[in-house]
């Protein structure tokens, strides 16, 4: 996978029209919940991403700030990835 | 908490009459007496909200198959969901139906869904009943309810039924409006369950959200403290039984059924509810299955 997860992320976003804005605009940063991510979209983003990025998110990431922004889900993704390499 | 200890509640219960057994886990019939406690707690309630001029509404024991479709229950919580099937066939169906009856076998293979299904929570009804108003006043809307409720839970446990009243108000309009509610119901929640001296606390909570994803949205709903509980313990003193919730929905209802506030924006709602069932429970647990033996101004408090 050559893209940067951020990249794919907002894709995702974007595609599944998740928030109420224009994921162009959307900085890395950004507080998506701020964008209008609702809860019930939060856990639709998290099974895109496992399914994306052949993950899956153990409990302990399982919160409300592992979603908060496409910078946040980049740094679980490769958190999750990582282990996954050295397991 | 041991199925023991669930069991010698439920069947001290059941040898007391105050509840009548069906064979199906969480399915009782109540005593008189039973119901009188139920109501004497309701008037309790009542005398606490008199002046607050809420709009009383009751409902059958069902919401519309388009209304719960609406409403989002089944992302959250398909596991506890009852749906009202019947027959819809003609003679030639009737007849297998019957045959199948007759030898034992599935019969409900045919049954087809209704335009109901059972009420998950009592507030469900209120919505899009309020919805179809139309626009709020800037006072909002403050909506007494209560209904008979199912949740597909068969428990040992006396205190998980399967079907249960609750006894609501919901207040719906402004983020201020709907908060200050909540917190006043948890203050007058406190008072009247610690006036009955049951031994209570109150914890911030999360509903029982379906699978994997369902704890995230629990997390999600314990980080920004939408839910609160006041729990006594009923069958087990480790595990307390959740008598009230205080719950902010933020705009989730008011998104799912369009209801506006009078600047247009979707509504924001909040709703204190009490379980009936465990409230009574909890008081026969705390001051014994003897009811006339209670200490007299629990007795007066209620009614009885």
């Amino acid at each position: 996978m050559n893209e940067a997860p951020t990249n794919r992320i907002r894709s995702l976003i974007g595609e599944s029209e998740l928030v109420s804005v224009d994921v162009s605009g959307l900085g890395d940063t950004d507080d998506l919940y701020a964008a209008g991510l609702t809860s019930h979209a939060t856990v639709t983003l998290m099974l895109a991403l496992e399914e994306t990025f052949d993950i899956e998110f153990p409990d302990r990431l399982l919160r409300r700030r592992t979603f908060e922004s496409i910078a946040a889900m980049a740094a679980a993704v490769e958190e999750i990835r990582s282990g996954q390499v050295a397991a | 908490m041991s199925d023991e200890a669930r069991i010698a509640l439920r069947d001290s219960l059941v040898r007391a009459g105050l509840l009548i057994a069906t064979g199906v886990e969480g399915v009782f019939g109540r005593s008189g007496l039973f119901e009188r406690i139920v109501e004497g707690f309701c008037d309790l309630v009542d005398a606490e909200a008199a002046n607050d001029g809420a709009e009383v509404m009751r409902f059958p024991p069902v919401v519309t198959r388009a209304d719960f479709e609406r409403s989002g229950y089944m992302k959250s919580f398909p596991q506890l969901v009852g749906t009202v099937h019947a027959f819809n066939g003609n003679e030639r169906d009737h007849a297998t139906l019957l045959r199948r009856l007759e030898a034992g076998e599935d019969w409900t293979a045919g049954q087809a869904a209704t335009g109901v299904v059972f009420t998950p929570a009592a507030c469900y009804p209120a919505y899009p009943a309020l919805a179809a108003r139309g626009a709020l006043s800037a006072e909002g809307a403050l909506i007494d309810i209560t209904s008979w409720c199912f949740r597909h839970e068969p428990s040992l446990d006396p205190a998980r039924m399967q079907l249960f009243r609750q006894k609501e108000f919901v207040r719906v309009g402004a983020p201020d409006q709907v908060i200050a509610f909540r917190d006043l119901w948890k203050t007058r929640g406190e008072a009247i369950i610690a006036g009955l001296r049951l031994p209570l606390v109150i914890e911030v909570a999360n509903d029982p959200f379906f699978g994997r994803a369902g704890r995230m949205l629990a997390s999600s709903q314990r980080e920004q403290a939408l839910k609160f509980e006041l729990l006594v313990p009923i069958a087990s003193d480790i595990a307390p039984t959740a008598c009230c919730s205080f719950n902010y929905h933020q705009d989730h209802f008011g998104h799912a059924w369009d209801i506006r506030r009078d600047d247009g924006t979707p509504a924001h709602t909040a709703c204190v509810g009490f379980g009936l069932e465990h409230i009574t429970l909890a008081l026969l647990r705390h001051h014994g299955l003897d009811v006339p033996a209670w200490p007299a101004d629990i007795r007066t408090a209620l009614g009885l």
